[in-house]
């Protein structure tokens, strides 16, 4: 899969066109180089696992910001069958940063949820970056209920930079509307799996992110503020956002370490954009495991275990 | 998305105790006028003139609003630490928390215990915006937690001033999870039929404002606060137009719906009264439980 290469994958671009130029001249001049070939490729492997086995913070935020990585739509052909797409939250308008929909997951009725990215402007403008307005999380909160109403689970995807700041958003009381689903998800009766599958940008994402299991994708983040923002108020500059991302602490195995999510799910080599399809099998086998644990239980004990991970949040002394 | 604000200018009511010199006289920050400091005091921190709401210690909140002498604070106990060991260009969270704490370790951003208002019982929680920004990390998120469930569990109101910029990053995501900490205990409340009353005083923005703050069976706000999710500052370099006058404050709030009731600080002690009465001759009387959806079966 060639082009999107990221400034620190520089060194497996030149081993990875060297690849490319010795295959189209061997099978142009019928040339014998399976052995160069293999040599090659395995070096690029080893490269890259170099690479990729000591990403900085920031560059995991660049990852997970690819705009080729998968976005919810990518996922839902991969994971679901007889996917029913259901728009607007019946008071004021219909939000495309988000869809949501129901579906079935390997065999069972299940409604999904997730933030919308666009893959090149004109598809961002229509979905505003993945960035939703109120109307988007009580769009979601209305499908989630629809859920609940007929005992099916809830699976959602986390990709978005934060609820969009907007004139617009405030007056139709963008903080409600994330109250409100954050509240809501504490209580639903039925079982909610969430994945973060890219950017985990604060209240915006947290509004479809409560869940009896949290995973996340290896590379994704999810945080409190971002990067930059973090940079611009206590470093006084957005230029500092690298060393924001590092003191944030908000990498997957950061995350998993302090129990905020449950799993971290490993992505094909090069990341979730390079194979699509094998980062859709990692998540639909941590869904699977999921729904499997969760289903048996008693939607009131379900709830109360769900209120009780969420109040054992937190760091300070004395430890509870 | 940036909930935490400097404590600047961006917000014309900004007033802090702290940097006025305990002179005679002083300076309101919203209309200029030269004021009698006593005086001031005695109008509970508001300008005579301009009415401008002074921003103030969650000590001066219990002071105006409990019955005197009724407050008992709770959960001091759960005082703060630096999970994440943050640090940025000014130095490490946990030195900053040292100096906020200004030698006791009980002082944080929110300050919560029983009171009575008009003799009527509840549970207390105030937040302040002087201990850094009135954010909220581990222990704002707990201490409004704990608060929730003894009101919970004695079947009395809780009332929640807030006062805040929003999640504290020091702390990041366990920051971010206070908020769903402080919602799961308001939906218990919510279904047990417990009366929660939301105060909201300037700035209740980002993290606060969508959890706890919003969630109010009753929302009050004092005048001219700012309140909303994004801050001013973000919109502005977000739309790149400026705001309309009077953008997120109190009263354009609540004409999109958001707030019941704008009430002085002067008046705010009566309102509670009456609204806690109100809902302490309702207690007993209801005869269901939320939310009693039919439970659906667990699927074979």
């Amino acid at each position: 899969m060639p082009g999107g290469w990221l400034d620190f994958e520089q060194p497996l671009v030149e081993l990875e066109q060297r690849i490319e130029d010795l295959r189209l001249l061997a099978s142009r001049e019928n040339l014998e180089a399976d052995r160069e070939l293999k040599r090659l490729a395995e070096k690029a492997d080893s490269l890259r696992r170099r690479i990729f086995s000591d990403l900085t913070p920031w560059q995991r935020v660049q990852l997970a910001r690819h705009p080729q990585r998968p976005y919810t739509l990518d996922y839902i052909p991969m994971l679901f069958s007889d996917f029913v797409e259901l728009r607007g939250d019946r008071a004021f308008a219909e939000d495309t940063a988000i869809v949501a929909g129901l579906a079935r997951f390997r065999d069972r009725p299940v409604a999904v949820v997730g933030h919308q990215k666009g893959r090149n402007t004109r598809e961002n403008l229509r979905r505003n970056f993945g960035m939703p307005q109120p109307e988007g999380y009580r769009k979601a909160l209305r499908v989630m209920q629809l859920a609940e109403k007929f005992g099916n689970p809830v699976i959602t995807f986390v990709d978005t930079p934060g609820a969009y700041p907007g004139i617009g958003a405030e007056e139709r009381g963008q903080a409600e509307a994330i109250a409100r689903n954050v509240r809501e998800m504490t209580r639903l009766r039925v079982p909610i799996v969430v994945v973060v599958t890219g950017e985990g940008g604060s209240g915006g994402a947290l509004a479809i992110a409560v869940g009896d299991r949290v995973y996340m994708l290896e590379y994704a983040f999810y945080s409190v503020i971002s990067p930059e923002g973090c940079a611009s108020i206590l470093w006084k500059t957005r230029e500092k956002a690298p060393e924001a991302a590092a003191a944030l602490r908000f990498t997957a195995p950061d995350l998993l370490e302090m129990g905020v999510v449950d799993g971290l799910l490993p992505e094909p080599p090069g990341a979730a954009h390079r194979s699509p399809a094998a980062a859709a099998a990692t998540i639909g086998d941590a869904l699977a495991g999921a729904l499997a644990e969760l289903e048996g239980l008693d939607p009131g004990e379900l709830v109360e275990r769900r209120r009780a991970r969420y109040l054992a949040m937190g760091a300070y002394a004395p430890e509870p | 998305m940036t909930w935490f604000r400097k404590k600047s200018a961006q917000l014309p009511m900004a007033f802090r105790r702290r940097e006025v010199p305990d002179g005679v006289w002083m300076k309101c920050a919203g209309c200029g006028e030269i004021l009698y400091r006593r005086e001031v005091e005695r109008r509970l921190w508001t300008c005579g003139r301009c009415g401008a709401h002074f921003r103030i210690s969650a000590a001066d909140y219990v002071a105006i609003l409990a019955d005197e002498g009724s407050f008992t604070p709770l959960f001091g106990e759960v005082q703060s630490v630096d999970p994440l060991e943050f640090s940025d260009a000014r130095g490490r969270y946990a030195d900053k928390l040292l100096e906020e704490q200004a030698g006791d370790p009980a002082r944080e951003a929110v300050v919560t215990g029983r009171a009575r208002i008009e003799s009527q019982p509840l549970v207390l929680a105030v937040m302040d915006f002087h201990f850094l920004g009135g954010s909220m990390g581990s222990v704002v998120g707990e201490r409004i937690a704990r608060a929730g469930g003894l009101a919970r569990r004695e079947r009395i109101a809780l009332v929640i001033l807030s006062c805040s910029g929003g999640a504290r990053m020091h702390e990041g995501i366990l920051s971010l999870m206070q908020m769903a900490k402080t919602c799961a205990e308001l939906g218990r409340l919510h279904e047990e039929g417990v009366p929660y009353i939301s105060i909201l005083a300037d700035p209740t923005t980002g993290g606060v404002s969508a959890s706890f703050a919003m969630l109010g069976d009753v929302i009050l706000a004092e005048p001219n606060a700012l309140i909303g999710f994004a801050g001013p500052r973000v919109i502005r370099e977000t739309i790149r137009e400026e705001l309309p006058p009077g953008f997120q404050r109190a009263e354009f709030t609540q004409e999109h719906g958001f707030v019941d009731l704008i009430v002085p600080r002067g008046e705010m002690r009566a309102t509670l009264g009456r609204l806690l009465r109100y809902f302490a001759d309702s207690e007993g009387r209801r005869r269901h439980r939320l939310p009693a959806p039919p439970a659906p079966a667990p699927r074979a």
